[in-house]
Formats: C-alpha cells, sequence, structure tokens
C-alpha cells in the first residue's frame, strides 16, 4: 500500500514536472523541471529494485546532461520569447496526434499479461549491483566497449564543432620552435665600446 | 479506482504518459531547439522506465543493462546537439528551426 502511494507521488511529480519542461517560457525554469523529473524517475527506479540504474540516471542526467543544458541555455544570449511567437498554430495537430498515441498507449499497455514462464535468471543472494556487473561483463561486453567508442566519439565531435581558432591568443606552435635555428634566432653585434648598440 | 498492488501496467502506462508529453513538446516548441533536445530527452527517459519495468516484473536483469546503453546513446546525442546548437547560434545569431532551413541547397 504505501509503496503504491509512493509511486504515485513520484509518479505525479515526474509528469507535472514533464508538462512544465515542455511549457515553461523560461528555458532555465525548463532545465530545472527536468532535473526534478530525473530525480522523480530515480526514486521510482529506487521503487521497483533498480538501484543501480537509478544512481546512473542521477549521476549521468543531473549531474552532466541537465547540467551541459543549462550551460548552453544560459550561454547562448537568446532572446526566447520570439521563438514562441507562431508556436501555437501547430498545438491542435500535436494535440490530436498526442491523444492518439496515448490512447494507443493505454490500450496496449493495460492489456497487458506477463507471460506465466518468465525465466527467472536472477542470481538470489545477489545486489542489483552485482548482477548488472555479472552479466554486463561477460554477456554484453562488446556492446559495453561500443558504448565506450560511442562517447569517445561523441566527445571529438563536440570538440571538435566548437573549437574555433582565434587571432590574439599566445599558443605554442611546436613545429616553429623545432624549426627554429640558431641562424633566424639571435644575432650578433660588434659594439664598439662606449657608443651603444 | 487506486490499485492497492503495483503492477507493470503502471508503469508501462506512466511511461506512456511521460512519453506523449515528450512528442507533444516538439509540437508546442517547434521553433525553439533547446526544448526539442528536453522533450527527446523526456522521450528516452520514458523508453527507460519502460526498460526498467519490464525487466524488473520479469525478473531478467538484461533490460536494465540496455537502459545503460541508452542512457550513453542519450548523454552523447545531448552532447552533439548542443555542440551544434552553439555552432549554429554562433554563425546565425538565433536559435529558431525555421533558419536550419536554409541548409537546403
Amino acid at each position: 500500500m504505501i509503496e503504491t502511494l509512493t509511486f504515485y507521488l513520484f509518479a505525479f511529480i515526474l509528469i507535472f514536472s514533464a508538462v512544465a519542461v515542455i511549457s515553461m517560457r523560461n528555458p532555465v525554469h525548463s532545465v530545472l523541471f527536468l532535473i526534478l523529473g530525473f530525480f522523480n524517475a530515480s526514486g521510482l527506479f529506487i521503487l521497483i529494485g533498480a538501484e543501480f540504474v537509478a544512481m546512473i540516471l542521477a549521476i549521468v542526467y543531473v549531474g552532466a546532461v541537465a547540467v551541459l543544458f543549462l550551460f548552453v541555455v544560459m550561454m547562448l544570449d537568446v532572446r526566447f520569447n520570439d521563438l514562441r511567437k507562431g508556436a501555437m498554430q501547430y498545438v491542435p495537430l500535436g494535440l490530436i496526434i498526442g491523444a492518439v498515441l496515448l490512447a494507443e498507449f493505454i490500450y496496449l499497455f493495460s492489456g497487458w499479461v506477463l507471460p506465466d514462464n518468465t525465466n527467472e535468471i536472477l542470481v538470489s543472494g545477489m545486489t542489483n549491483t552485482q548482477e548488472i556487473g555479472h552479466i554486463l561483463y561477460t554477456d554484453y561486453v562488446f556492446p559495453f566497449q561500443l558504448a565506450g567508442l560511442i562517447l569517445f566519439v561523441a566527445m571529438i565531435g563536440a570538440i571538435v564543432l566548437t573549437h574555433r581558432k582565434r587571432a590574439g591568443v599566445l599558443r605554442q606552435n611546436i613545429k616553429e620552435q623545432v624549426t627554429r635555428t640558431k641562424k633566424d634566432a639571435i644575432e650578433i653585434k660588434k659594439v664598439a665600446s662606449g657608443t651603444g648598440v | 479506482m487506486v490499485d492497492t498492488v503495483l503492477s507493470l501496467q503502471h508503469y508501462l502506462i506512466l511511461a506512456g504518459i511521460v512519453f506523449t508529453i515528450g512528442v507533444f513538446g516538439i509540437f508546442l516548441n517547434r521553433k525553439n531547439v533547446i526544448i526539442i533536445l528536453m522533450s527527446i530527452e523526456l522521450m528516452l527517459l520514458a523508453v527507460n522506465i519502460n526498460f526498467v519495468a519490464f525487466s524488473a516484473f520479469m525478473g531478467d536483469i538484461t533490460g536494465q543493462i540496455f537502459t545503460m546503453f541508452i542512457l550513453t546513446v542519450a548523454a552523447a546525442e545531448a552532447a552533439i546537439g548542443l555542440a551544434i546548437l552553439v555552432v549554429f547560434f554562433r554563425n546565425k545569431g538565433s536559435i529558431a528551426v525555421e533558419d536550419i532551413s536554409e541548409l537546403k541547397g
């Protein structure tokens, strides 16, 4: 009973913050509501017994993705009110599509019955994190490496996209340094005594 | 009305609602790329809820592993999307979606 009440609490806050994300005028508020929604989804995962995924969700989404959003929203100097003009003309279409989609989801999910012979491969006496580690590093080691590669490519892509060469910035040019010779670096002058250079 | 036992349907319908809100958010903010990216994050979150719910109720940990892969791809997508957004803003001084159609030949 208390479980169900907790579920409804988290679920309603999640839905409320999801609605707030898409309807706030100020994108900074949207990002903050996104963070609230992710925390509540994290709570829902803990409720169902998936602690590791819940913690990953909190760390990755709240710690990385949402902060990235916040950073970009605050960095870009955009008048966000201009972006809302004329946005209302697509709302009826969106409402129709959303209603159809939601009706289909509810129709599909409310009649969902799990098969009786669900394979219980959970090993008893193990925590959630241990179970994930057991499968992730054995059966799914190749997708795991691939996920690392995806992150690596994304990192390089983001750096290459946003990097720009600016004039007036002092930076080390290794080729220039190595090819420097004594001839073009120093000049020896004979200075007569008492005259100066 | 309120079921006293937490069932799979609770989680599935919640995920459906969140996914629908994400889809509707794209229609509602179709000029603002940042909100569109956030709507995509909401839809990915709904998919994750589905995966974890099935994983927990079927007693199979594989769903949670796939949730982690989805998280990876979502993080990469957010990073690349925001990088493109920053470059676009630097070139155009705006983030309105209509201006992107100038990329057409």
